[in-house]
């Protein structure tokens, strides 16, 4: 479960002076369920879900991640999440089983255990085939599913998604895509960021219009739909961030 | 903190550096062959070139001296210069190194002997000129020996002998066992390098574990595991110690085999021509090649904080880089602050006192020169590695502080 109340970061930037990159924030997401935060780029995703993840710490708020808090219990927290985004890459001269070995060990898990965990997650992504290979010869396929099975080993209850298939080729993004569905219908609680329209229309249970910072609008597909008068999930997006921008 | 995880961040960063060929460039390749190659090469030329000087007479010539034939008959017949026709412009020919040396004879040299006068010579030369510097000596080595007939035949027309005018003999023996010559002359060098490898061993793997994490985009994949931060700096850092240990390391054992292998080489070859003066600079430079060994634990012993002090170091300031280009940028100018007290430490007559003690750098320098003599102040070098160890922590201190800052690790 993720519950997030009047979350906010600000930075200080010597020429913009203090910015507010996640302003105020409340949400909740429940285990099963798929929150899709949608926003353009420099929106306040990113922030929102470092937040989350405790890569960053807030400046105001408070959230709770698996019933920890992000700021009193950061790696119990980091203990329950699996954070896959595009920013997060694999080492280059490991291969993809000490790369999934290691971030087992890091999550304190034993030996045997990280090796059959990684057996299963090769059965289910079909990397046999290049589980001894060093990350830096894959593909992009190949370096997604690596970057999957580094999030899934300690099997976490949270999964954060930030702007997964950001530059992947469509069947590399159907494939994620799969993958979060998949995530949802083992009852782990997901949170994913886009600005791909399509995908929020897709995937996601609930959905959250993030701009400047601030959780805008928030609903379901259908209750979104219906409160503005719209059926095109772009059109929704125009007409809540453009009514901001005209503010 | 968990050693666990400390350990597990440890192996993963060794294991991924020893599959980096420029890690492995820089911490084998380069103090095992590249180093002694350089210095071998360095010590084959020189002893080339100066056996080269000893083996061929230099070219002279013999400025007027024309009324004068027992001295300039002498001279011209002296073996080990070469005397050459007068022609052209000789002080021009020096210059130009196509002579070594010119001979200026006075008129009337001879005769003015005979009427036992002290008549002037002057030999031309070109100053700092090897070749040069060797005629001037030969010159002056005839001359001298000359003028020594001149003063026995002068004493014993008068009754005297030699002893006359040298009632003493002074002569020097040296008391010092080899080690400490030893390390009198080349003990500057060893920390100097030390320093110099310990700083080029932690600084790519430094650069690599952070900067060049932050740009590949696996920093963040790693500050998503439940490990603390602290954690994962001490592991780094001592991945970024066991690079530059392992430098030293490497240096030291191939260091040690270059001396005693081509050091014993080169003594058999000055030695070889038989000769006393041969034989006198073979003991020479064997007694430079002879270092003490407790000296030298001793060096290492002082090299350790320092090592630590290094890694920590640029460990904080390669984690303030965006990418490793900046940090290359704002790591490379640091070897010159490494560099210049080190070399200051080798200057003659910069002793180790209290003030100079605190100097980082400088210190270890300054003791080790003194270590390898087998000079031990047990006070000031309590007080070195004091120093160093705080020095040490506070950069240790700074670089978990810096791990810490959003604005150091996320840093775009």
């Amino acid at each position: 479960m993720i519950e997030a109340r009047h979350l906010t970061k600000t930075f200080r930037d010597k020429r913009r002076g203090e910015i507010r990159a996640a302003d105020d924030i409340s949400f909740h997401v429940s285990p099963g369920q798929i929150y899709g935060l949608l926003g353009a780029n420099g929106a306040g995703k990113t922030t929102t879900l470092r937040l989350l993840a405790t890569l960053l710490k807030p400046t105001g708020g408070s959230a709770t991640v698996a019933g920890f808090d992000v700021a009193r219990q950061p790696e119990k927290v980091r203990a329950n999440v699996g954070f896959l985004a595009a920013s997060t890459a694999l080492y280059g001269r490991l291969t993809a089983r000490e790369m999934i070995a290691y971030f087992g060990k890091l999550n304190g898990l034993p030996d045997a255990e990280i090796r059959g965990r990684t057996k299963r997650i090769a059965d289910e992504l079909d990397m046999h085939e290049f589980l001894d290979r060093r990350c830096d010869k894959f593909s992009t396929g190949m370096k997604q599913k690596t970057s999957i099975a580094r999030t899934l080993i300690h099997d976490p209850a949270v999964m954060i998604f930030d702007e997964p298939t950001l530059g992947l080729d469509v069947m590399t993004a159907r494939a994620i895509v799969k993958f979060v569905r998949e995530c949802r219908n083992r009852g782990k609680t997901v949170i994913y960021s886009t600005h791909v329209m399509s995908e929020v229309e897709k995937l996601c249970d609930t959905i959250g219009i993030i701009h400047g910072g601030k959780l805008m609008a928030e609903g379901t597909l259908a209750g979104l739909r219906a409160t503005h008068g719209e059926q095109d999930m772009e059109e929704i997006f125009v007409k809540i961030v453009g009514a901001e921008d005209a503010k | 903190m968990n050693w666990t995880n400390i350990l597990t961040v440890y192996l993963k960063e060794l294991k991924d550096s020893l599959r980096d060929r420029r890690t492995l460039i820089s911490m084998v390749v380069i103090p095992t062959i590249a180093m002694p190659g350089l210095f071998a090469l360095v010590a084959f030329i020189s002893f080339k070139v100066a056996s080269e000087v000893a083996a061929t007479a230099p070219t002279i010539m013999v400025i007027g001296g024309d009324d004068s034939p027992r001295v300039r008959g002498a001279l011209i017949a002296h073996p080990t210069v070469k005397v050459l026709p007068i022609a052209g412009a000789w002080k021009q020919q020096i210059a130009d190194k196509q002579l070594r040396a010119a001979v200026e004879l006075p008129a009337g040299l001879d005769a003015a002997l005979e009427r036992g006068e002290s008549p002037g010579i002057t030999v031309y030369n070109y100053d700092g000129e090897m070749r040069s510097g060797r005629a001037v000596q030969e010159v002056r080595a005839f001359f001298s020996a000359y003028a020594e007939t001149i003063v026995v035949a002068r004493l014993g027309e008068r009754g005297l002998t030699p002893a006359a005018i040298k009632p003493l003999v002074v002569k020097t023996e040296n008391v010092a066992p080899p080690e400490k010559v030893g390390g009198n002359v080349i003990g500057g060098f060893i920390p100097y390098f030390f320093l110099i490898l310990a700083f080029t061993g932690a600084m790519y793997t430094a650069m690599d574990l952070t900067a060049g994490e932050k740009e590949r985009g696996t920093m963040e994949t790693l500050l998503c595991s439940p490990v603390g931060r602290g954690d994962i700096v001490v592991g780094k850092f001592l991945m970024i110690l066991t690079a530059s240990l392992g430098t030293v390391a490497c240096s030291l054992v191939s260091m040690g085999v270059t001396l005693t292998v081509g050091g014993a080489l080169l003594v058999q070859k000055i030695g070889a021509a038989g000769t006393a003066a041969a034989t006198r600079s073979a003991d020479r430079f064997s007694a430079m090649m002879t270092l003490d060994p407790l000296g030298l634990i001793g060096v290492l012993g002082m090299l350790l904080p320092m090592v630590v002090l290094f890694s920590a170091a640029l460990f904080a300031i390669s984690l303030l880089a965006k990418n490793y280009k900046e940090a290359q940028t704002y790591v490379s100018p640091l070897i010159i602050v490494i560099l210049m007290p080190a070399m200051i430490g080798m200057l003659p007559g910069v002793e180790l006192n209290w003030r100079l003690a605190l100097v980082p750098v400088l210190n270890v320098s300054l003791a080790s020169k003194e270590l390898v003599s087998g000079v031990w102040h047990w006070d000031l070098l309590a007080l070195i590695f004091g120093s160093s160890c705080v020095y040490a922590a506070v950069a240790l201190w700074l670089a978990v502080k810096m791990f810490n800052r959003e604005d150091v690790i996320f840093r775009a």
